[in-house]
């Protein structure tokens, strides 16, 4: 069964309960599992005074855990900034994050925090260290966590990502591209988080390789019961992954749509309408009436 | 249909120490004005045969070929010197990274106006005048501001305009993009292509477009050249590519996720060792 299913009968899809049920068992809202992620009103700007740029001006929304939840946006859109704040990687934003019903805090987060939620990059070619190996850039974030049977773990999360024991001592390098990306799928999985943050995953890699590391989210997913926001700028992409997707422009969510209502290009927004008609090839006629919208 | 560009038994080889690669193995193809893309992943040759067509190879690298002309002219029998007359001039080349093609202590619109006065006798205030339209047609809001920025104050996407502006400017006679709006979103990208089908409909410039974009070759193209291991493995009209019958633009184009095809898992491209060794496909028209 496809992850986007059971996300289905996530909480919003769970019937509400008789009122005397509800008041027999008091604290029975708790025992509903909290979003993955809940972010309200988030606000990110970078800059002071005249330079003050606002990036993300107050967005929110939840993802159910074990779901596939896409972010789709063009470039200055606001969607990797609304991705750096959850992880930490921004610590100057306002509003509210809650990750698994936790609020987050801005600076210096608990180690644990790391433990349920990693984050997976665009770039393989940037984001390992050139001169570790495969072994080193595993078992650091074990160690790290204080982790027992490093060894063991670093075996099974390679097979996990299907690379397998050979790869081990292999400096980056020595990897293409896609296998690139499986080892830092690896060194996002290895700390076994319920979350993953997947950032343009695939956009640097040729398509046949596309196809394997989206195919190996998806099994990753449902053996290990993960949840994924993904920023993507491919409709296309999203429209594999994700059950829901929320558009983002100039800072903001223009609109919020199921997979069901992307597959039958069916937006209610013009913006996204607009993106759909630059995502299915070109058209001249199309083409000339684009507008601007920010 | 007259052809611009006759290409004929192209070979790119980079000798190393131990081993020779052969990085394009005997290409040929003709080009009309006509937008011609050449689709491929990494390492099958196509950005390659983009800069042999300038002769852009340089060494470990080496190039030779039975025929390279444009319009007439041998390009093989130039000079290096009668070749730099060309390369801009009568072929210009879009590259991938504006970062590494803009020179970063000149001012942008600078360097469009230069590109301009190199191959049209024009004074500096209508080189001026023509590089702002440029920067205007290439969908830059603010032009004037634009004009005088340097390339570190500007995006990587408005980089890549800006470059795209300074190949347009001197209007050549060919135009080879290799992968021109990857780097661009979506809308952007849309955009300058509706740039470049002006300029090949409207002058008659003779466009070859590298992508490893199927759906966008197919649907801006006239006519496509699949290139896999250094050779063309299947050549036909771009809305045709969807029929394609060649193994490997088939499992391309299975590999590609579709927003209204859903499927539960995406298809993973078999290469067969006997593509490698099949001979390649003259495409000349």
């Amino acid at each position: 069964m496809p992850a986007s299913e059971t996300t289905a009968l996530g909480s919003a899809g769970k019937a509400p309960k008789a009122p005397s049920e509800r008041r027999a068992e008091a604290p029975a809202r708790d025992a509903l599992p909290p979003p993955a992620i809940a972010v309200s009103d988030l606000r990110v700007a970078f800059g002071k005074g005249a330079e003050r740029f606002e990036a993300v001006r107050g967005v929110s929304f939840s993802v159910a855990s074990g779901q596939s939840y896409g972010l789709v946006g063009e470039s200055g859109s606001g969607k990797s900034t609304v991705l750096r704040a959850i992880a930490g990687l921004i610590d100057d934003w306002s509003g509210r994050i809650e990750v698994k019903g936790r609020p987050v805090e801005k600076k210096r987060r608990a180690r644990s925090f790391y433990r349920t939620l990693q984050m997976v990059f665009q770039d393989p070619y940037g984001s390992l260290h050139p001169r570790h190996t495969v072994d080193r850039m595993l078992s650091e974030p074990l160690a790290f966590h204080r982790f027992d049977h490093i060894e063991k773990r670093i075996e099974r999360v390679l097979e996990d990502v299907g690379l397998g024991p050979a790869f081990r001592f292999r400096y980056p390098h020595q990897l293409s591209g896609g296998q690139r990306q499986r080892i830092a799928i690896a060194r996002a999985l290895v700390l076994e988080p319920s979350i993953l943050l997947l950032d343009e995953p695939t956009s640097a890699l040729d398509v046949s390789v596309q196809a394997e590391i989206l195919n190996l989210l998806k099994d990753l997913q449902a053996e290990r019961r993960l949840t994924y926001l993904l920023v993507t700028h491919n409709l296309a992409v999203v429209a594999h992954m994700c059950s829901e997707i929320a558009v983002m422009n100039a800072g903001e969510i223009v609109e919020v749509m199921s997979v069901e209502q992307l597959r039958r290009m069916a937006p209610t927004h013009p913006y996204t309408r607009q993106l759909l008609d630059a995502s299915t090839g070109y058209d001249a006629e199309k083409v000339a009436r684009f507008e601007r919208f920010a | 249909m007259s052809t611009l560009l006759s290409v004929e038994d192209l070979w790119v080889r980079f000798r190393g120490p131990n081993r020779v690669v052969e990085a394009v193995r005997g290409v040929s193809f003709t080009l009309g004005r006509e937008r011609l893309g050449i689709v491929g992943e990494s390492g099958s040759g196509k950005s390659m045969t983009g800069r042999a067509i300038l002769r852009l190879i340089r060494p470990p690298g080496e190039m030779s070929a039975r025929r390279l002309e444009l319009d007439g002219t041998d390009l093989l029998a130039l000079t290096e010197r009668q070749m730099r007359a060309i390369r801009g001039h009568r072929i210009s080349m879009i590259m991938q990274d504006p970062k590494f093609s803009l020179n970063p202590v000149v001012r942008v619109g600078e360097q469009i106006a230069e590109a301009y006065r190199a191959h049209a006798r024009v004074d500096r205030r209508e080189a001026r005048v023509r590089a702002l339209e440029m920067l205007h047609a290439v969908q830059i809001r603010d032009p004037e501001r634009v004009y005088d920025a340097y390339p570190h104050e500007v995006s990587g996407g408005m980089g890549q305009r800006i470059m795209i502006a300074m190949m347009l400017v001197p209007e050549p006679d060919l135009l080879i993009a290799d992968e021109p709006t990857s780097a661009l979103d979506v809308t952007v990208q849309m955009q300058v292509l509706a740039i470049m089908d002006k300029l090949v409909r409207e002058k008659g410039m003779g466009l070859i477009f590298i992508s490893h974009d199927l759906n966008l070759v197919a649907s801006f193209c006239d006519r496509v050249l699949i290139m896999y291991a250094g050779r063309i493995v299947e050549t036909c009209e771009a809305k045709r590519l969807h029929e394609a019958r060649h193994p490997y633009t088939r499992g391309l184009l299975a590999s590609l996720p579709q927003i209204d095809k859903p499927v539960p898992r995406l298809a993973v491209l078999e290469r067969d060792a006997a593509w490698r060794k099949q001979g390649g496909i003259d495409a000349s028209v």
